[in-house]
């Protein structure tokens, strides 16, 4: 850094002779405000490379105490700048908690503990986990998409209540699922998550650039909803739970702001409406491998 | 009995192979198997090539035997033997064939959708005239001949309509 600065100043002194007849003093303004603009720069970004040659790998040339005093850390302490104590005491947790008494005792306050002493310890510590290598949650894994499905294109549905329909394709969500929808008013089919593996990507495209859809559609706005809640005494355990689905005011408004956009597409290309709503089959002497879709 | 004849000038469609598909006219024969072929319009090379993947067609080139590549062309060129070709309704099967096996999902619904159209204007006509013929049919008995007649004039027309129909949507 000082050597830096010595370099720094030998350059304006060195060029000043030189440049004396054209512009002498915009130039020379100039270069002093560069070079500050310019040090400092340096300053922060330069790194020395490492003070330790290698010798083997693994290996360097100088020991711990050789580095601390090559990279001269006897200069360099770091503290983290003086807050100001003075104004603001750190905020120690709440420990306890004051309560009225209800019940029987009525009257009166009693001292409860926020965080509580566990219950129970364990006799055997949990024993250690051996040291694994890429194995990740789904949550973490890698989505995949075909080439063939992007935004727009007409699917042919394989599984499922909707088997046979096609349908168009509008995004991929988190969980790598295919967002789909009909749209309803052309076959019944709603906003609606497909698996990829099950669906028949067509090289007919509808062309959704301009589509807004919105955020909230998610997995977790199409997950199935359990009830969680039974009373297990109690011999009709089965009754509670959701038997009937029912589509929610949300569903509908969602359904129809998408739909009205991409219908408007539809309706561009010639007998796409009437396209989506057929159904694929198969039928004598019709063989999937060599039809091209 | 047989009316196209291996001879110099013979032009061959060639129908397996690396060349499969392309014309060429027979420059010379070897042997009993083989002829020296060239089709310089057609993107082959002149060489020998077996009979068994030749297929000869109706058209003839002259030249005198083992002419070079440069009168082959010619000869081809001044018989426009490529427009001939596509011409002839041979060449027009392939081509349908190919058509077809590239359409897509949407262009069979689009086909299917115009051959139902095309068999009910069909169907349409020939309950009209069934229903006059019917009606006629119990005076005179020249009935039936104007039915068949009529029914051929009426398929040819919707037909060659929807075969456009059919090769433009093909086409998208």
């Amino acid at each position: 850094m000082a050597g830096e600065k010595a370099a720094a100043e030998k350059k304006p002194g060195e060029k000043k002779p030189a440049k004396k007849k054209p512009g002498e003093k915009k130039p020379l303004e100039q270069k002093p405000i560069q070079k500050e603009g310019g040090e400092k720069k340096k300053k922060v970004k330069k790194h020395h490379a490492s003070r330790n040659p290698v010798l083997a790998r693994g290996i360097g040339r100088y020991s711990r105490s050789a580095m601390y005093a090559r990279k001269a850390l006897y200069k360099r302490k770091y503290t983290a700048p003086v807050t100001r104590i003075e104004k603001k005491k750190r905020e120690k947790p709440r420990t306890t908690i004051t309560k009225p008494v209800g019940g029987d005792k009525n009257g009166g306050s009693r001292v409860v503990k926020i965080r509580k002493m566990p219950r129970y310890y364990p006799t055997e510590d949990v024993p250690r986990k051996l040291l694994s290598h890429g194995k990740k949650p789904f949550s973490q894994h890698k989505r995949r998409l075909r080439a063939s499905i992007t935004p727009g294109t007409v699917l042919i549905l394989l599984t499922g209540r909707h088997r046979g329909k096609r349908v168009v394709f509008l995004k991929q969500l988190d969980t790598g699922l295919l967002l789909v929808t009909g749209p309803l008013v052309v076959n019944r089919v709603p906003l609606r998550r497909a698996h990829q593996k099950f669906v028949i990507a067509t090289s007919t495209k509808v062309d959704i650039s301009g589509v807004k859809i919105p955020k909230h559609l998610t997995d977790t706005y199409f997950k199935k909803k359990r009830l969680r809640k039974p009373k297990h005494q109690e011999g009709e355990i089965f009754d509670t739970e959701k038997e009937k689905y029912e589509i929610t005011e949300q569903r509908k408004s969602d359904q129809k702001v998408v739909d009205s956009q991409i219908l408007a597409r539809i309706k561009k290309v010639p007998q796409l409406r009437g396209y989506l709503r057929s159904t694929f089959c198969l039928s004598n002497g019709v063989y999937p491998h060599k039809l091209v879709f | 009995v047989f009316k196209r004849f291996v001879e110099i000038g013979r032009v061959a469609f060639i129908s397996f192979g690396p060349h499969a598909g392309k014309l060429v006219a027979i420059v010379d024969v070897i042997d009993q198997n083989r002829a020296l072929v060239d089709g310089p319009c057609s993107g082959v090379r002149r060489q020998a090539m077996p009979f068994k993947c030749m297929q000869l067609t109706d058209f003839v080139l002259k030249f005198p035997h083992s002419a070079r590549q440069k009168c082959v062309r010619r000869a081809w060129e001044k018989e426009n033997i490529n427009e001939k070709w596509a011409a002839t309704r041979w060449a027009k099967k392939i081509e349908a064939r190919e058509k077809k096996a590239k359409m897509t999902d949407f262009d069979r619904y689009k086909v299917m959708k115009a051959k139902k159209m095309r068999n009910r204007i069909i169907k349409h006509e020939m309950k009209k005239l069934q229903k006059l013929a019917s009606q006629k049919g119990k005076k005179p008995e020249k009935a039936p001949k104007p039915e068949k007649a009529p029914k051929a004039e009426k398929a040819p027309k919707p037909q060659k309509a929807h075969k456009q129909e059919k090769a433009q949507k093909a086409q998208k």
